[in-house]
């Protein structure tokens, strides 16, 4: 699950009227002083990173002047968190403490439904408390339609022991947590701590705040890049590739880099979040690394699959490619074969790989695979549901160890590359399928019009053309590739389909090409 | 008999005519159960698939009479909407196939269903299967694959992760197991049946000797399971794989996490509070067939 730095989090609370400290943010040591005048001496000065226990790893200072600001916000900036640099500080104005408390609402599977939590005390550490008696927790379910009711919220301050004027002032922040967390559908949202001034105020001085993934969409306001659990800033290549995903709802895409070090770093292309992880663990007990996350499931179309491939080839530096899920597949696993097929060669692929693709249709899949590969010069080897993730991390550890990674070498694509000299051509869902029809009316086999499943194709005039208008029919083409291949297959290469990734290109432009 | 679904099931599926509607009605249709009506809105009174389209699910079942079930196949924002329309129509089970259905959507959808006494599969999954009977959902992919990879037999199976229901089955069978009912409860953190309700269901289950459960960390469905076993809830032998072993330690972001679940949902807590409830756990995935033969043998020895 995505979550929001502490400034972006007191930013949303602050719209629903709860109290935060007065705060600005920087991005370097000159903002930083500017900002801790305007709000006046004494100030906080707080590390914006996704990591607890900051002031333990001193990633938050205490500062009495401009001097002090501009130190150590020098500190902190720049500093890597988790394997990711601190890009902005917080400065806040300095609450005078008289307690602190801790308020959450979070989802629970075993209600099913929101929960209400207040301690008598806060912090970090504070779970520890509880566990220990040292701290006294109350919870309460709450409708997840209506919210949390004043006198729900009431009755967990009374058990916490809260008295007095601070009752409705603890209540009333509850109840206004409870509803940013349901508008907002946070996953689960923090106040730790709850401050209690000496003037008797409540102020939510830190935040932590969890967006569930699946509703980010519906929130532009909470500014979510990447709405999955990344651990760290994203990167450029997990941007484009989250930057496509958000065009095309035809099964799931996901890419994630990894900063696990190794001297033998493997490309990994999972299906599906269990088989995923259990290949990654068979891969690991063979003295590989992955360099990346990626996940093609849901029945992805072929054109999903190649893009996934580009990413995880885009990262240079792998010396296998490992693709498996979780051997018995519903998804149609030829769609996959097609999808890698069209990127190796168009790559071209320089690293031995190993493909399990099993499950549904996977004869297909394997064929394909062995059909339009074997030519390369790295060994790709194509399993089945018949053979366990152990059995085929093993083989690419043979493999990798026969077959350093060779050097850059010329590989005819799948798709055409020369200029069209009688062009035909209609727009897809997400690109162009370009057919050279001078080409085509020397083709005698024409087995492009037989492999589209959808078929919308037809021979007419000698070449092959859309049934019926583009406006009608293109729409049903669902970017299997099939045509595409089909047409290389007898020798042809009339047909391009291309499926272009925003921002790919310059990508690796920007890093000096492949 | 099986659970969740049999030859006798009569379906409906919601957003029929779209992508995923379209290949899985013909998976249903050819390996069972029988299909009655599809509803798309807006697409009422045409045809597919041999089957009248409705614009409604009340519509649906005015005409083709009562149905125990609905499949829905509809873009993941409208998923919750769709099977409140199915509840609201009378219908007691829905599948609620597709992945990313907002959480918020799917705790309200608890309570609807509650107060509609039905219940709901899902969301994220891939279905049930009763082998030889039928599927509803997507379970298997094609009739041709479904008939090729599941056997059926006396010995349940509930899990977590989509490809991996699947994959127990098929090595179960290649062991020479056959299966009651598979059920993929669907990867979410809210599912409207967890590991316990399927665990109650296979309990009452005639048919089903025994039970093996694919795990994962996250939840307290796993911990609840070990309950149920120790309160005599669950009396049927359970042999349990727990995924995400290697999953990172010490990355838990929410100290409100930690208070609720108490050092629940990780990995050690699930494997010992099964493990001491009396299930056997496996510790590598490859050897759940095995485990699973050894544990019936004992079973038919008894
Ligand atoms: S196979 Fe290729 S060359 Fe032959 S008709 Fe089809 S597109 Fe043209
Ligand atoms: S035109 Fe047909 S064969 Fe070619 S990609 Fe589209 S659906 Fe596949």
């Amino acid at each position: 699950m995505a979550k929001l730095l502490e400034h972006k989090a007191k930013e949303i609370l602050a719209r629903f009227g709860i109290p935060v400290p007065r705060g600005e943010i920087a991005a370097d040591a000159d903002e930083a002083a500017a900002a801790a005048e305007r709000i006046g001496f004494p100030v906080v000065l707080k590390a914006q990173a996704f990591v607890t226990g900051r002031a333990g790893k001193g990633l938050i200072h205490f500062c009495d002047s401009s001097a002090e600001v501009r130190d150590a916000a020098s500190d902190v900036l720049g500093r890597t968190v988790g394997g990711f640099p601190v890009e902005t500080i917080l400065i806040e104005e300095k609450l005078r403490i008289a307690s602190e408390l801790f308020a959450a609402c979070m989802v629970t599977d075993e209600i099913p439904g929101p929960l209400a939590l207040l301690a008598d005390r806060g912090g970090s550490g504070v779970e520890q408390m509880a566990r220990d008696g040292k701290a006294t927790l109350a919870s309460r379910p709450f409708d997840a339609t209506t919210g949390l009711k004043l006198y729900e919220a009431r009755s967990l301050a009374v058990e916490c022991g809260i008295t007095g004027k601070q009752l409705s002032a603890v209540s009333g922040f509850l109840v206004r947590l409870a509803k940013v967390f349901l508008t907002e559908e946070a996953r689960s949202l923090e106040v730790n701590p709850l401050v209690m001034t000496e003037g008797g105020k409540v102020f939510a001085a830190d935040c932590h705040f969890s967006v569930d993934d699946y509703a980010a969409g519906r929130h532009p306001e909470l500014g979510i890049e990447i709405a999955r659990e990344i651990g760290h800033p994203p990167t450029e290549l997990e941007k484009i590739a989250a930057a496509y995903e958000a065009t095309d709802h035809r099964g799931t895409f996901y890419f994630l880099e990894l900063s696990a070090e190794g001297d033998r770093p493997v490309g990994f292309h999972g299906a599906g979040g269990g088989g995923s992880m259990m290949s990654m663990d068979a891969l690991v007990r063979h003295g590989f690394t992955a360099k990346n996350f990626c996940d093609t499931s849901g029945n992805p179309s072929a054109a999903k699959v190649y893009r996934a491939s580009k990413h995880i080839l885009a990262q240079g530096g792998i010396v296998g490619y490992f693709a498996s899920g979780s051997g018995v597949a519903s998804q149609e696993q030829f769609h996959s074969a097609r999808g890698m097929v069209k990127a190796f060669r168009e790559w071209p692929l320089n690293v031995p790989a190993v493909i399990r693709l099993g499950g549904n249709k996977e004869e297909l899949a394997i064929e394909i695979l062995g059909k339009f590969l074997s030519d390369l010069p790295v060994p790709v080897e194509a399993y089945g549901k018949d053979d366990s993730a152990a059995f085929c991390a093993e083989r690419l550890d043979a493999l990798v160890k026969e077959h350093p990674p060779v050097e850059p070498y010329d590989c005819i694509p799948t798709a055409r590359t020369e200029v069209a000299k009688d062009e035909y051509a209609f727009d897809v869902r997400t690109g162009t399928i370009s057919i050279d029809h001078a080409i085509c009316r020397n083709c005698e086999s024409r087995p492009c019009i037989e492999s589209c499943h959808a078929e919308i194709l037809e021979i007419a005039n000698s070449a092959p053309r859309l049934k019926e208008p583009a406006e009608e029919s293109a729409h049903r083409c669902t970017e299997c590739l099939a045509c595409e291949l089909a047409c290389y297959g007898a020798g042809m290469r009339s047909i391009a389909i291309n499926l272009p990734i925003p921002g790919f290109d310059e990508y690796l432009a920007k890093r000096g090409g492949q | 008999m099986s659970i969740l679904v049999n030859e006798n099931t009569r379906v409906i599926v919601q957003g029929i005519t779209g992508r995923e509607g379209q290949v899985r009605t013909r998976l249903m249709q050819g390996y069972g159960p029988s299909v009655a009506a599809g509803v798309t809105p807006g697409r009422g009174g045409e045809e597919t698939l041999g089957l009248p389209v409705f614009d409604t699910v009340a519509g649906a079942v005015n005409q083709v009479g009562a149905v125990d079930a609905s499949v829905v196949f509809v873009p993941a924002t409208l998923a919750a909407d769709a099977a409140m329309e199915a509840m609201d129509a009378g219908v007691k089970f829905v599948v609620i196939v597709p992945d990313r259905v907002p959480l918020h959507d799917v705790m309200k959808l608890c309570k609807f269903a509650e107060e509609h006494n039905a219940r709901f599969l899902g969301p994220n999954t891939l279905g049930c299967l009763s082998p030889g009977k039928g599927v509803l959902g997507m379970m298997g992919g094609s009739p041709e694959a479904a008939r090729d990879f599941f056997a059926p037999g006396r010995v349940g199976v509930t899990s977590r992760s989509g490809g991996i229901t699947s994959s127990i089955a098929y090595y179960l069978k290649k062991a020479g197991i056959g299966t009651s009912t598979i059920v993929h409860v669907g990867g979410d953190s809210i599912v409207g049946l967890p590991h316990p309700e399927i665990l109650r269901l296979f309990e009452e289950d005639a048919e089903t000797d025994a039970v093996v459960m694919f795990g994962e960390i996250g939840t307290t469905q796993e911990e609840r399971v070990a309950e149920m076993i120790r309160r005599g809830d669950f009396t049927k032998p359970l042999v349990a794989y727990i995924g995400g072993k290697q999953a990172e330690e010490g990355t838990r972001f929410s100290h409100a996490g930690a208070i609720v679940e108490g050092g629940r949902g990780d990995y050690q807590s699930k494997v010992s509070a099964l493990g001491d409830a009396g299930a056997v756990i496996v510790e590598r995935f490859e050897d759940l067939p095995s485990e699973t033969a050894r544990v019936l043998a004992e079973l038919n020895g008894k």
